[in-house]
């Protein structure tokens, strides 16, 4: 157990690397910083002498490791766009991320188990015709236009939830959270539905077809011919079979959950570290998105980490496959 | 559980009756019969589909011609007076194009796209999945945190890199015409991962099973292990991946264009159709939206319908 | 503001932030993105400036006609028997918000601190030599030579307070490569109406009025600084009654808010050229089909691209009526315009034909369009439409979209062949135009001539006018240069931008023609 967790935690910090590398080597086509940074009122000699300040005219890899060196010592610089340092920056808007995160996961969790068990067990009913549909219309539109429609209806037509923004903030040490107040859980409401979508509809099918192929097997079978009720069955013993999937699907989504905020933060002008990336890559602020993609690439990984785990505590049979396996 | 699955659908002589026969009867086809909502949907996306391909020849006309276009027929309501005269059954857009034109072009790009890009990312993802799956090991280890580095980031974000970096290899004056293939291959290199993990999942449970093993026993050639035994044991999976993941290869595309980049203006996409709509909500110009975006709606719907029917119809367990 | 939702609103934030002024008007005003910096020297950008704007205060400033007018200087003038110095004159009994006098060492400071080396501010200033304190309230400039025009650069050089900021260690501009937030960049003190309450970059910035400001107490006392990047949300704020002031509305949803009930918009012209440049010069296009010559370097082919350009069809339908239709890359607010000059012809199909056949090209050729898609208003639309336009008269276009921070690289390497850009002329005065855009490519000068137009004669006399003190010669000169430019088609022009701000009705706000509304102009009805 210890020898896999080493492992994984050294193939993990090459994850990272790599990451950093790659996240570095894509920023070099992604634009200019220098001439948004400098703006009309510039010459070629200004341009020349910003990127001779910023580093740019240095070789790749001197660049790369300094910025691996200071990366190391949580040093990613000044943001070119916001002039305060990246580091900071991060942990002032990683909060409403994560507590945007953690909302939609929760509904897509919730709704998407009740309603992948609900279909799998009324299989062949109006209602799951429905709900499977529905579902699918969700994941069938864009994120921008179903965040936008959802502004369009709950906050210009009806005016029941704020448009845009985070509501009033109650700052908790560094924390800043908007779940204390009233404007600030009614402003969660439309983001937190709109980022969930996705991730429902993916949790709801992966139960639903998981609970059908387990009330399939010989051993439910066996389990009804004991004369355990349906509800033992159902739920004591199908359900948890198909636990380790969506332990899985839904770990490993919670990670691209952050990452996947970009669009819902920007529609929705949730001060986020997605909208904070969006903002970055219009102007190149290139400190700004490395640290970012480090960033949620470290997410990523503890994620994986922790899954990975769990799948080994809890599948014995992947026990003997990592052992033969490597 | 432990049955080797054999294809119901392939009788072992099945010589008498003729072959349409036998097609018509077997499973496949039976459950076809059976649900009312997948012969609804097989007709939606093949009508789409015609539409699509066959655009250049029936649709009243070619948007993407800017020379044919006129910018003072901008804007005209569906059926409404247009500048020119000419007559636009769902009106047209900003830049005077016919709506219904631009749909049936645009759903062309976008089929060709997601079709590509989803095929490119399923044969990368499971002849991957496959091989970690059951070679394990270093290259397994090698696969997966490849994999592992490729979902820490969403897909979009992967998409907008390649892209990028797609453009910089580029000279800027080439760049518009490898504009689609940089997309294909942006989408397809953004979504591998998926299938490679749950491949390789479902290949490292099959492994343990005592048929495999039997098969290795007895010398089988591991490729045709692969392929014969395990490969149709993921097909479940990788379908309902593939499924879902044309569709959202399609709305990949059209946050691209939301975020700036993907297929040329002059050639709009169905997503760069409801970027461009999306534009004209608060003004009072809904076909604009509408339009496409309820033809991406019902793409990706019956795609996804589809692919849900041929999961169950393909996996006997389930029936 | 009185439905009960927003008291409770109102209630909730005074709890929290501890502070409640009887009779405050607060204005919630969107814009599509923050100030980069508060920092006043760092960066030359409009939005930055406009917010600055309420906090520091600059020597002069342009009235909504564009004129110029005092601000911190009550007069300005050249030094009688040396025309190279300015003479400014201070407002006397003007304070900073920290309680300290202005007085003409702040200003000393504070033009030393914007022709710093990490300054943005310092290419406006690129002519001062020194600058000197007279006595506590009369400032000289002296510059490098006579500068006429020098009191047109000063209007975004804001004045700060030497003890305050030798105390943080301001005396220079954040440098990017330091690693560290200069004091600025957070904390200010200034001079202007309102003083910072509080700020969340991205977010939220909060003003409160300064109770000791030298100018009419204003109607707003209080400032929620809001930015909304989608175009759709921040009108959807506004329609929501989330926010009171939208100053970046998008064209097409002008019409709609004026039919709304309880909303208005406030349009005037802006001082933003928008045109299409291409390639001069001998050498092949990159994008071209035709490869052993350039098409463009000849004057019939230019001519021909113009007649393609049908400007009322562009200004009616993309723009919804939005623009005014150029003929000169020179906005009508700045000096060396003239209705002559921006008069242009009618669209002509068959003789732009006939002209590309006599240039020797009856088949047209191929070509691509660079185009930025989130830098002005509608700028793909625009390109779009004149695709299809060219495409009439056989100039096939692929047309290239890219996001700003794609497009300047490209057009800023000269890799474009054919390119839309914008420009603003926040001098008013058309030297600036000529310096950037007409002027050889070097590297103090042309820095945007990315078709590499180049014409010695007529860069003498864009380098003379930077001297010549005689305004009638200066301006005879400057329409002299216009007539090439013209001639040549240097640049062919589409429209002016129109700027629109929305609001609730019962406020009104004029337009700024630098896009640079002061909150203190915000009047309420009664």
């Amino acid at each position: 157990m210890l020898a896999f967790i080493a492992r994984r935690l050294a193939q993990s910090v090459v994850v990272m690397l790599v990451v950093a590398f790659i996240a570095f080597l894509v920023f070099r086509y992604v634009g200019d910083p220098v001439s948004s940074m400098l703006g009309q009122d510039s010459t070629m000699a200004d341009h020349e002498a910003l990127r001779e300040r910023l580093g740019l005219n240095e070789p790749f890899y001197v660049q790369f490791y300094h910025f691996v060196t200071n990366a190391l010592q949580g040093q990613f610089g000044i943001s070119y766009r916001l002039q305060q340092p990246v580091s900071q920056l991060i942990m002032e808007r990683l909060p409403a991320t994560i507590e945007l995160a953690f909302a939609s996961s929760i509904i897509a969790l919730v709704l998407g188990v009740g309603l992948g068990i609900y279909t799998a067990l009324r299989q062949r009913t109006f209602g799951t015709g429905v709900i499977m549909t529905l579902s699918l219309i969700g994941v069938s539109l864009p994120t921008f236009l179903i965040g936008i429609g959802l502004i369009y209806i709950f906050a210009v037509e009806l005016k029941w939830l704020p448009s845009f923004g985070r509501g009033q903030v109650v700052d908790l040490g560094w924390w800043r959270t908007g779940l204390l107040t009233e404007s600030g859980l009614r402003s969660l409401i439309l983001p937190a539905i709109t980022l969930s979508l996705f991730q429902l509809t993916l949790i709801m099918r992966l139960v639903r077809a998981e609970m059908l192929e387990v009330l399939r097997t010989d051993y439910i079978r066996f389990a009804k011919a004991r004369g355990l009720s349906q509800r033992a069955i159902n739920f004591g013993h199908a359900l948890r079979n198909t636990m380790v999937p969506v332990i899985t699907i839904t770990g490993l989504q919670l990670g691209s959950v952050i990452a996947f905020a970009i669009i819902t933060e920007t529609v929705f002008q949730w001060p986020g570290v997605g909208s904070l990336f969006v903002n970055s890559v219009a102007v190149v602020d290139v400190p700004v998105m490395a640290a970012y993609l480090v960033f949620v690439a470290l997410v990523f990984v503890v994620i994986n980490l922790i899954v990975d785990i769990l799948y080994f505590i809890v599948d014995p049979r992947l026990r003997d496959g990592a052992k033969s396996g490597r | 559980m432990t049955d080797l699955p054999h294809s119901p659908e392939q009788p072992v002589a099945a010589a008498k009756p003729s072959r349409w026969r036998n097609f018509w009867r077997s499973d496949i086809v039976w459950s076809y019969r059976r649900s009312p909502v997948t012969i609804v949907a097989s007709i939606v996306a093949t009508l789409l589909i015609l539409m699509a391909v066959f655009a250049p020849w029936i649709a009243p006309y070619n948007p993407f011609n800017p020379a044919t276009l006129n910018l003072m027929d901008g804007f005209t309501p569906p059926g409404g007076a247009s500048y020119s005269g000419n007559n636009y059954l769902l009106g047209t857009d900003n830049q005077g194009r016919d709506v219904f034109s631009t749909i049936m072009y645009g759903s062309r790009v976008s089929l060709f796209v997601g079709v590509l890009a989803t095929l490119f990312a399923m044969v990368v993802g499971v002849g991957l999945g496959l091989v970690a799956g059951y070679v394990g090991g270093v290259f397994d280890a090698i696969i997966m945190r490849v994999a592992d580095v490729q979902l820490s980031f969403p897909a979009i974000l992967i998409a907008l890199l390649i892209f990028g970096v797609a453009r910089g290899l580029i000279p800027p004056n080439q760049q518009e015409g490898a504009a689609v293939w940089v997309l294909i291959l942006a989408i397809g290199l953004a979504n591998w991962a998926q299938f490679a993990r749950t491949v390789r999942g479902a290949t490292m449970v099959e492994r343990q099973k005592d048929y495999v093993a039997a098969a290795r026993i007895l010398g089988v050639n591991p490729l045709l292990i692969l392929l014969r035994h395990v490969l149709p044991n993921v097909v479940g999976p990788v379908l309902v991946i593939g499924t879902i993941g044309l569709a959202l290869a399609i709305i990949e595309e059209a946050t691209l264009s939301y975020l700036g980049v993907g297929v040329p203006p002059t050639q709009p996409s169905l997503g760069t159709l409801i970027r461009i709509g999306q534009q004209f909500l608060f003004s009072g110009e809904w076909w604009i939206l509408l339009f496409p975006a309820i033809t991406l709606v019902l793409l990706a719907l019956s795609v996804n319908l589809l692919g849900d029917w041929l999961r169950d119809a393909l996996n006997p367990k389930l029936r | 503001m009185h439905s009960s939702l927003t008291r409770i609103a109102a209630a909730l934030i005074a709890s929290t932030m501890l502070a409640g002024v009887a009779n405050a008007e607060t204005i919630r005003w969107a814009r599509s993105s923050d100030a980069l910096t508060l920092d006043p020297h760092s960066q030359n950008q409009g939005v930055t400036h406009t917010f600055a704007h309420h906090i520091y205060e600059t020597l002069l400033d342009r009235a909504v006609s564009g004129e110029l007018q005092p601000r911190l200087a009550t007069e300005w003038h050249i030094k009688e028997g040396d025309p190279t110095v300015w003479v400014f004159k201070l407002r006397e009994g003007v304070k900073f918000h920290d309680g300290a006098d202005f007085t003409a060492e702040d200003v000393v400071f504070s033009l030393n601190r914007a022709r710093s080396e990490g300054s943005n501010m310092k290419q406006l200033h690129a002519e001062v030599a020194e600058v000197r304190a007279i006595d506590d309230h009369t400032v000289e400039v002296q510059m490098i030579g006579p500068s006429p025009l020098y009191p047109n650069n000063i209007t975004n050089t804001f004045m700060m307070d030497k003890t305050w900021s030798e105390a943080h260690d301001l005396q220079e501009v954040q440098d990017f490569g330091a690693g560290e937030t200069n004091y600025a960049v957070l904390n200010t003190n200034g001079t202007g109406p309102y003083t910072l309450e509080s700020r969340e970059v991205d977010v939220r910035s909060v003003l409160k009025l300064n109770e000791g400001w030298w100018g009419e107490t204003p109607a707003v006392t209080e400032i929620h600084f809001l930015p909304i990047s989608d175009n759709a949300t921040r009108i959807a704020a506004l329609l929501s009654g989330d926010v009171d002031i939208v100053q970046d509305v998008p064209v097409q949803d002008i019409e709609r808010l004026q039919n709304s009930a309880g909303f208005k918009v406030e349009t005037g012209p802006e001082n933003r050229i928008i045109y299409f440049g291409y390639k001069f010069g001998e050498a092949p296009l990159k994008s071209s089909n035709i490869t052993d010559s350039n098409p463009i370097n000849n004057p019939l082919v230019r001519e021909a691209m113009e007649l393609a350009l049908d400007r009322d069809a562009i200004q009616r339908v993309v723009m919804r009526g939005q623009s005014v239709p150029a003929g000169i890359a020179n906005p009508p607010f700045v000096n060396g315009w003239t209705a002559e000059l921006d008069a242009y012809p009618k669209p002509d199909i068959e003789k732009a034909k006939a002209l590309l056949a006599e240039a020797g090209y009856p088949d047209g050729f191929t070509i691509t369009l660079d185009t930025p898609n989130n830098r002005y208003v509608n700028d793909e639309a625009i390109s779009t439409a004149y695709v299809g336009m060219l495409g009439q008269i056989g100039i096939k276009v692929t047309l290239a979209s890219r996001p700003v921070a794609e497009h300047s690289p490209i057009i800023l390497a000269n890799e474009s062949d054919f390119y839309l850009l914008g420009w603003g002329v926040p001098t008013f005065d058309s030297a600036y135009i000529f310096n950037d855009l007409v002027h050889t490519k070097n590297a103090t000068h042309g820095t945007y001539n990315v078709g590499l137009y180049s014409n010695p004669e007529i860069d003498d006399k864009i380098i003379a006018l930077g001297t010549e003190t005689d305004l009638e010669k200066r301006n005879a000169s400057i329409a002299e240069i216009w007539k090439v430019v013209k001639a040549d088609r240097v640049l062919l022009p589409v429209h002016n931008q129109v700027l629109a701000y929305a609001m609730r009705d019962d406020l009104t706000l004029p337009v700024h023609p630098e896009n640079q509304p002061y909150m203190t102009m915000v009047k309420f009805a009664e």
